[in-house]
């Protein structure tokens, strides 16, 4: 059975078994990444339309590169410098570029349901390339591509995630993908920033101190600390945040000795985590960016495919 | 509904039928310099291992072998229907100036065929490229032929040509079956 859903919009939405076969399909896609002519014919004549409503330099060139490698046509359109400046809706700004007859429409948007609020108005795929606090697909798939890279499988591992979790959709994508993968989750974060009833998305354990949650732990996640989001309100001082919360090397050394520290990026050195830890031999993050596009490569593959069933 | 099947080549059949294909290539080039062989995935590939075997048996020297996933360069690739799995391509090494052998089980339409010299296209530019199928069973749809045959076997549209591995990979028998 293939990948029969129209769009992508969230892991929440996805089977353990279409999880597996993005995964694997993006570890095979992987050698193309590596040759001389980094292209295959799969989408071509296809158009791929980068709608992104929130600054992206990670995300919106990786899914581009993915579809200029299946032989796409891309358009990016970001909002700071389209239409929407003159106040055009999300819903007319779709309908305008469906007129155009895209194929696939990747989207970023600040608020939360806009990707499914566009993918049942318009017979076009929705790829979910973050919104708001809600979902981020394609980065929870391409970490659980490098853990399962290094760890086999991802059954019975603990996962430690630490930072700003109410504000995270790395973080609830990630829950969502890696309970149905098996494997647990341990949070750790300042208070005002953990929200009530996160343990009721998966398999997850909300920790009091960072040393807690890395206890032992397989994998170490560290969430930017997203200062454009909280203000002024939610931590006394970057300083503060950085000394209880931060990832350094004693407290790496808590976990197994040969722990996957990672980070989605961009990372703010020496306040969520330490240079020498971010460049040190624990550190995935590269892989992660790597892996990245091979995963959008699988997405874009797989939703180009899938039937126009309504979820 | 009843299916009629055949066996058309046995376990010694398919045996001595690549043993001459792998005579036939050296005879033709002169010997292994410069050929590599490339396996279509999922049968020629193990083909494509048989046949390595066999050259370094009868030459005493090793043949390098690859395989190629046509999946991404199907010509039948649909809006509506699921996408296929993506297997793995694995060629390591440069086909730049080689004399390939592609290697699959069964020839058909030829489409395959025409996928797989476009992705090993896209990896280099061999030399020449020859083709080795274990069964040509006729009814091509492109200019496609092979160079190595196993055996010709005229099959009408509704048969199927099935080649058999065991778990170790190995060849064991090609099926008829009518439906």
């Amino acid at each position: 059975m293939g990948f029969m859903h129209k769009d992508i919009l969230g892991l929440q939405f996805l089977t353990k078994e279409e999880i597996e076969l993005l995964l694997n399909t993006a570890e095979n896609l992987k050698e193309i990444n590596s040759r001389d002519i980094k292209k295959v014919p799969t989408l071509r004549g296809k158009t791929i339309v980068n709608l992104f409503y929130e600054a992206s330099t990670r995300t919106r060139t990786s899914f581009e590169i993915a579809a200029k490698r299946l032989s796409a046509d891309t358009v990016n359109i970001s909002a700071s410098t389209s239409a929407v400046q003159k106040g055009e809706t999300l819903l007319d700004t779709a309908r305008n570029v469906e007129a155009m007859k895209p194929d696939i429409i990747v989207i970023r948007h600040g608020i939360s349901g806009a990707p499914e609020y566009l993918a049942k108005r318009g017979s076009y795929s929705v790829i979910n390339a973050g919104d708001g606090a809600h979902e981020h697909p394609s980065q929870g798939l391409l970490d659980m591509l490098t853990m399962r890279e290094k760890l086999g499988s991802l059954e019975g591992r603990k996962v430690a995630i630490v930072g700003d979790i109410t504000h995270s959709r790395v973080a609830r994508s990630n829950i969502y993908g890696l309970t149905k993968m098996g494997a647990h989750i341990h949070l750790a974060g300042p208070p005002t920033m953990m929200p009530m009833g996160i343990e009721r998305l998966g398999n997850v354990t909300v920790c009091g101190t960072i040393r807690e949650a890395v206890d032992g732990a397989d994998v170490i996640m560290m969430l930017r600390i997203q200062q454009e989001r909280q203000g002024k309100t939610l931590m006394p001082s970057i300083r503060e945040y950085s000394r209880y919360f931060g990832l350094n090397r004693d407290i790496v050394k808590l976990a197994k000795p040969d722990v996957m520290v990672m980070h989605p990026g961009p990372m703010n050195r020496g306040v969520e985590i330490c240079s020498d830890v971010a460049d040190g031999p624990n550190s995935y993050i590269l892989q992660q960016v790597e892996n990245g596009v091979a995963v959008r490569m699988s997405m874009l593959y797989h939703v180009s495919g899938g039937d126009l069933a309504t979820e | 509904m009843k299916t009629d099947t055949t066996i058309i080549l046995d376990g010694v059949g398919v045996k001595r039928a690549l043993t001459r294909i792998a005579h036939e290539i050296l005879e033709r080039n002169k010997g292994v310099n410069e050929l590599v062989l490339v396996g279509i995935r999922t049968g020629g590939v193990h083909l494509a291992e048989e046949l390595a075997t066999r050259l370094n048996e009868i030459e005493g020297e090793k043949v390098p072998v690859g395989s190629v996933d046509i999946t991404m360069y199907r010509d039948d690739i649909k809006g509506h229907t699921a996408h296929l799995p993506v297997g793995k391509t694995e060629i390591p090494f440069s086909v730049e100036g080689k004399k390939v052998i592609l290697v699959d089980d069964v020839l058909f339409t030829g489409r395959t065929i025409r996928a797989a010299m476009d992705a090993l296209m896209d990896h280099g530019r061999p030399d020449s490229i020859q083709l080795a199928v274990l069964i040509d069973r006729g009814h091509r749809e492109l200019p496609i032929r092979a160079d190595f045959v196993g055996r010709n076997v005229p099959t009408s549209l509704k048969e199927k040509i099935l080649v058999h591995f065991d778990k170790e990979n190995h060849p064991v028998e090609v099926v008829l079956k009518k439906s």
